[in-house]
């Protein structure tokens, strides 16, 4: 399969967020801002690629059987060492994304990619896969979490566009993220549904 | 390459093996970055004190002393500039925040009063009590700046003191109030020690 054809379809066509409705916690967790969400995004990313490369390197040699311990370790590895190259050179943004980053262990994308496309493709696809997934992802998140921080706040990316005081505080707060989530949802499929 | 199959043996081999690397690499890096991740911690404690008492030309960190006031266990660093002690900072909690433990690094100068204040670590709602670290340097009321808690504890106007606290986390502003107090209380014994 053609790479950056399995980078789009991953992306929009199976988009994590809007499709497949994984991930949620994180989704609905730090998309506060559009900074955090877009972090949130790309921490994500780095894993799945990763974990996607070598979930397919090794799955002839992993018996069916234990499978799911084995991804799942591969998985943990990863975000093990990135929460720890993140205290070391990014302490800020680990300090914003707090639990979220020892979370991404149990984001059932990563182990959905890894059930469903690593461990039946070669590495190639399955990076393309990965990057494609993440990158669904992070656009998701970031939309996300700049529309409720313009509602909320009043700000784009931190730059002030009304007086905090007139945002409503709803979005910021999580009730508004799931009737924000909503309403993305409900436009991408528009959108979808128009082009097809 | 035919993929393993689900035999015993293969299963414990793969599950060991795959144990192993991941456990060889987290050690590895962790140790590798251990240097990194502490400088880092040690840079956010340093920056905070930087911020909230200005003008210091030795290493308060080093210098710094524990003792109790009010109760708390309270962690001073003395600020001081050519022999001469011209106020600390001092890194004081409170436990009875919205959701859990607020810590923050409050600069006072030798008469008590407050000079700059950072909060370094809390779980308050976004958009809520999470706005003390803006809140309490604004304007008119809001401001702690330049108070003398030791002369007059530090009260929200909800509970008679002079304090405006954040709008909708009165909760959250008690806590911070509190830790200033403690904190003050801190810096207070600090100076009776040392001037003995």
């Amino acid at each position: 399969m053609n790479f950056f054809k399995t980078i789009y379809r991953s992306a929009i066509l199976e988009n994590p967020t809007f499709v497949l409705l994984l991930g949620m916690c994180p989704t609905l967790g730090t998309t506060s801002s559009a900074i955090n969400g877009m972090s949130m995004g790309l921490a994500t990313t780095g894993v799945l690629i990763c974990s996607n490369g070598a979930i397919s390197a090794i799955k002839n040699l992993v018996p069916d059987k234990i499978r799911i311990p084995v991804y799942i370790v591969v998985i943990a590895t990863f975000v093990t060492l990135l929460q720890m190259l993140m205290q070391a050179y990014a302490p800020a943004l680990n300090e914003s994304l707090g639990i979220f980053i020892p979370l991404i262990v149990v984001n059932c994308i990563l182990l959905g990619r890894a059930e469903a496309f690593a461990s039946r493709h070669n590495v190639v696809s399955s990076i393309a896969d990965g990057i494609g997934a993440g990158l669904g992802f992070t656009v998701a998140l970031t939309l996300l979490g700049a529309c409720r921080e313009f509602l909320g706040s009043g700000s784009i990316a931190s730059l002030s566009i009304f007086p905090e005081s007139s945002g409503a505080l709803l979005f910021i707060l999580a009730p508004g993220a799931f009737i924000m989530l909503g309403f993305l949802i409900a436009a991408y499929r528009y959108i979808q549904s128009r082009k097809s | 390459m035919k993929k393993l199959k689900s035999t015993l043996p293969n299963m414990v081999i793969v599950l060991t093996v795959t144990t192993m690397i991941a456990g060889f690499l987290l050690g590895y890096v962790y140790q590798s970055t251990a240097g990194a991740r502490e400088k880092a911690s040690n840079e956010k404690l340093t920056g905070a004190i930087r911020d909230v008492v200005p003008g210091f030309d030795n290493d308060p960190a080093a210098d710094k002393t524990s003792l109790t006031a009010g109760g708390k266990q309270v962690t001073v660093y003395p600020a001081i500039k050519d022999g001469e002690l011209i106020g600390c900072a001092v890194e004081s909690s409170s436990d009875n925040g919205f959701s859990g433990k607020i810590t923050i690094v409050a600069g006072f100068d030798r008469d008590g009063n407050i000079l700059g204040y950072q909060v370094t670590s809390h779980a308050e709602t976004p958009g809520l009590g999470a706005k003390m670290n803006e809140w309490f340097r604004g304007e008119g009321h809001r401001s702690v700046i330049g108070r003398n808690p030791s002369a007059k504890a530090l009260k929200v106007s909800k509970d008679g003191g002079d304090v405006d606290g954040i709008t909708a986390a009165t909760i959250s502003s008690r806590a911070f109030l509190e830790a200033v107090n403690t904190a003050a209380e801190g810096a207070n014994e600090y100076y009776r020690q040392t001037s003995k």
